[in-house]
């Protein structure tokens, strides 16, 4: 089984995992090289071990998520842990509950990690003060989805081997991306330099508060750029007029062949998914040969493990 | 006239340092309250033809006594909303925090659009006797922003300034008619300026905290492009115009020019916008008790404030109190309803952070906290209040400035119990108050004041 005792000497001492803002990148390399030592469970005929056998994790998702959801669920049966699922629709959390009466309520199941989503910033950070178990945040709003951020970085070392001196270009809606904000968080602390792009309306007037360069074109944002990490456009937001049309998107700010032969002749293409084809992501791109959005997903399951093995083992797991 | 009949309120309040900005006094004086006014201020005040028993003799070495402290700002709940504060809970919460009067802007159901309900509110007032509660009456029908509320009724039944509680006047011609129609009763116009397109769903301000936190942000535009349409509509009408609040460097300005320009242009600035920053945020981990509205802003905004403070700019600092029930403000940031408690530590905070800190000196935050309001809001022409000159209301607050506090919000008399200042250790407070000559007297008893000598 995993052993993570040989990858690094660097101890993890966090309870929960909140975002990636305050993290060292030393806790970074130490769950990259975990989750390495993760991923060699997903090649076993039988992929399970007992690592977290007895444990309780709550996926607690007050926002519809799939992909994430899917790949926190899978980790924990990995890991054997004893999961259980609270989704947005049809139990207490649509029916009026205040967040602090669900979250004692849940308390009382006495988990040991809650993996929660939800639509507004700061939510995992107000469970972490109010509940006992360790807290991972799986999204809160448009603010950090560290575990995404983990996962691109996990991809895009395994392809790179290193997170330093590269340079990455990021498209699409900045502003109401949380994948955005933690990425930036974790990359240029590891080292890389991150450019962001996309239309201004879909771009934080004040981005210059976090260390990107911020460009409003996609050609100079992926000149010669060793990642490009496209995100999705929230197709409700048209309905706000952040945008005119899907059609003019596409046009002006679509990843095409094109567009990305201006990058470095070994790009990777990433997406963290849903895609929108023909709206942020030509398919020819998507489905061509620089792209690795799969891997993302496949990558997503080995961090997970490593990120709930790591927490559980601070709440004194025999792991 | 001088009426030598001992009446049971006539007090003296002995040796104590008496700033009153009003009639430019910093000195040690005795201050004699006859028949609920000043009777007399001097360096010692004869009362030997008095017999005034001990227990109407307050002595006041190594305090400071002050013009009754007014609050511009606050919102109770009764009627309607007595969940969150009721009149006889907030007027508690006030003595406590040192004020003898409290501007009320809301919240109740129904609006205070009509005499009935703000004889009602003051005789509530009267009732629960620990301070004085000078009602906002709405602008406009039931606080709608649609047609113009019966102002002169308004007025006379005691109403000191005319807004839809903290609803922003977007209806831009309705304004410019109560501009022009308060004129008759000389009664300022308020407004909480924003454009509500602008805020949109934002819950900060928009600005490098927003941006790393995810948070929707509110330019600062949405205040101020609204701050200078009241200030041309002010300029066209010669309206009087209390804006409620500056919370940005470039409202504090423009109230600036308009006052250098002669216009009838005031403002008012809560505590919490002094004190903090839009960093909080972050720094109070989405606590939904830096939630404000406006929201706080960048440390530039803070610094032009304060500046604004000490150059004559802004009238007064408000607690802005907003006393929400623990079930609807303990909940995540973006959800909880904006504002926070503040009557019981304003003084203490204004001491500490703002006079303790060199911001402003003694005289001027007295003036900010009474004369200021007191000539906003028509009180000091209606009885005096603001000022200690005899004659006047016998509105008076003594300070302690070297007692040392520690804020605990699960104490306050208020109801409501969410303020980000929880804990903090602040030096200098509020010790007494005397409202129309009474000793009000919370120590013996919260909800009423004590008689002398009754």
């Amino acid at each position: 089984m995993a052993n993570p005792e040989t990858s690094e000497t660097v101890a993890w001492s966090r309870s929960h995992l909140l975002g990636i803002a305050d993290l060292e990148p030393a806790e970074i390399e130490l769950l990259l090289d975990t989750a390495e030592s993760f991923e060699e469970v997903a090649r076993r005929p039988i992929k399970k071990v007992p690592t977290l056998r007895g444990r309780t994790v709550l996926n607690l998702f007050f926002e519809a998520s799939t992909r994430t959801r899917s790949s926190f669920e899978l980790a924990e049966k990995r890991l054997s842990a004893d999961s259980l699922n609270f989704s947005g629709s049809g139990s207490a959390l649509s029916k009026g509950e205040t967040l602090i009466d669900t979250a004692r309520n849940l308390e009382a199941m006495s988990p040991d990690l809650v993996v929660v989503r939800h639509q507004h910033p700061g939510v995992p950070h107000l469970l972490a003060e109010r509940i006992d178990a360790g807290i991972i945040n799986a999204g809160d709003g448009a603010h950090e989805h560290p575990t995404q951020a983990l996962l691109d970085a996990y991809t895009i070392r395994s392809h790179k081997k290193t997170l330093k001196g590269l340079t990455v270009a990021i498209v699409g809606d900045i502003e109401h991306s949380r994948v955005v904000r933690s990425n930036i968080h974790l990359l240029t602390k590891m080292g890389s330099t991150v450019r962001v792009a996309g239309p201004r309306t879909l771009v934080p007037v004040h981005m210059d508060a976090m260390p990107v360069e911020v460009h409003h074109e996609v050609e100079s944002a992926v000149e010669d750029a060793d990642v490009v990490m496209m995100l999705r456009v929230q197709l409700e937001r048209h309905k706000r007029a952040l945008f005119p049309s899907v059609r003019e998107y596409f046009r002006l700010f679509g990843l095409t062949e094109e567009r990305l032969s201006r990058a470095k002749d070994d790009v990777i293409v990433m997406h963290p998914g849903p895609m929108n084809r023909g709206v942020e992501i030509d398919s020819a791109v998507a489905d061509g040969p620089y792209s690795v959005i799969l891997e993302q997903v496949a990558n997503g399951v080995a961090v997970r493990m490593a990120i709930l093995y790591l927490l559980m083992a601070m709440r004194g797991g025999e792991a | 006239m001088i009426d030598n009949e001992l009446l049971p309120f006539d007090h003296l309040i002995r040796g104590g340092r008496v700033v009153d900005p009003s009639q430019d006094l910093d000195a040690v004086r005795d201050v004699l309250i006859r028949n609920g006014k000043i009777g007399a201020i001097g360096e010692s005040v004869n009362v030997s033809d008095l017999e005034l028993s001990p227990d109407q003799i307050t002595d006041a070495e190594g305090l400071v006594v002050v013009p009754g402290l007014i609050d511009g700002r606050v919102y109770f709940g009764e009627p309607g909303h007595e969940h969150r504060e009721t009149i006889q809970s907030g007027l508690s919460a006030a003595a406590a925090g040192g004020f003898t009067s409290v501007i009320h802007w809301g919240w109740t159901t129904p609006a205070n659009d009509h005499r009935a309900m703000t004889q009602s509110l003051l005789a509530a007032a009267e009732q629960a006797g620990t301070a004085r509660l000078h009602p906002v009456g709405c602008l406009s029908r039931g606080g709608c922003g649609e047609e113009l509320a019966e102002l002169g009724e308004l007025a006379e039944a005691g109403c000191v300034a005319f807004a839809d509680g903290g609803r922003p006047q977007t209806n831009a011609a309705l304004l410019r008619r109560a501009l022009l129609y308060a004129l008759h009763f000389g009664v300022p116009v308020a407004s909480r300026a924003v454009d509500p397109q602008l805020v949109g769903e934002a819950v900060v301000h928009e600005g490098a905290w927003s941006t790393r936190l995810g948070l929707a942000g509110v330019s600062a535009t949405a205040e101020e492009v609204v701050v200078a349409r009241d200030l041309l509509l002010v300029a066209e009408t010669g309206g009087r115009y209390h804006l409620a609040p500056a919370s940005l460097g470039g409202s504090a300005a423009r109230v600036r020019r308009a006052k250098d320009a002669g216009l009838a242009v005031t403002c008012d600035v809560p505590i919490s916008h002094l004190l903090l920053t839009d960093e909080a945020t972050s720094s109070y981990g989405f606590s939904p008790a830096v939630r404000f509205e406006p929201p706080l802003r960048p440390e530039e905004h803070v610094e032009a404030l304060r500046a604004a403070l000490a150059d004559g700019t802004i009238d007064c600092i408000v607690s802005d109190h907003r006393p929400h029930h623990a079930d609807e403000k303990d909940v995540q940031f973006s959800v909880a309803p904006p504002g926070a408690v503040g009557l019981e530590i304003l003084v203490s905070l204004c001491l500490d952070r703002l006079v303790g800190e060199g911001v402003v000196d003694l005289g001027r935050l007295v003036e900010l906290l009474s004369t200021g309001p007191a000539r906003v809001f028509g009180l000091n022409e209606a009885s005096g209040a603001g000022s200690l000159r005899p004659g006047g209301v016998a509105d008076v607050t003594l300070l302690d400035l070297d007692r040392e506090v520690e804020v605990d919000a699960s104490g306050f008399r208020s109801l409501g119990r969410s303020t980000p200042f929880d804990g903090w250790k602040l030096r200098g407070a509020p010790v007494g108050t005397f409202v129309g000559g009474h000793k009000i007297n919370l120590d013996r008893d919260s909800t009423q004041p004590s008689s002398q000598g009754s």
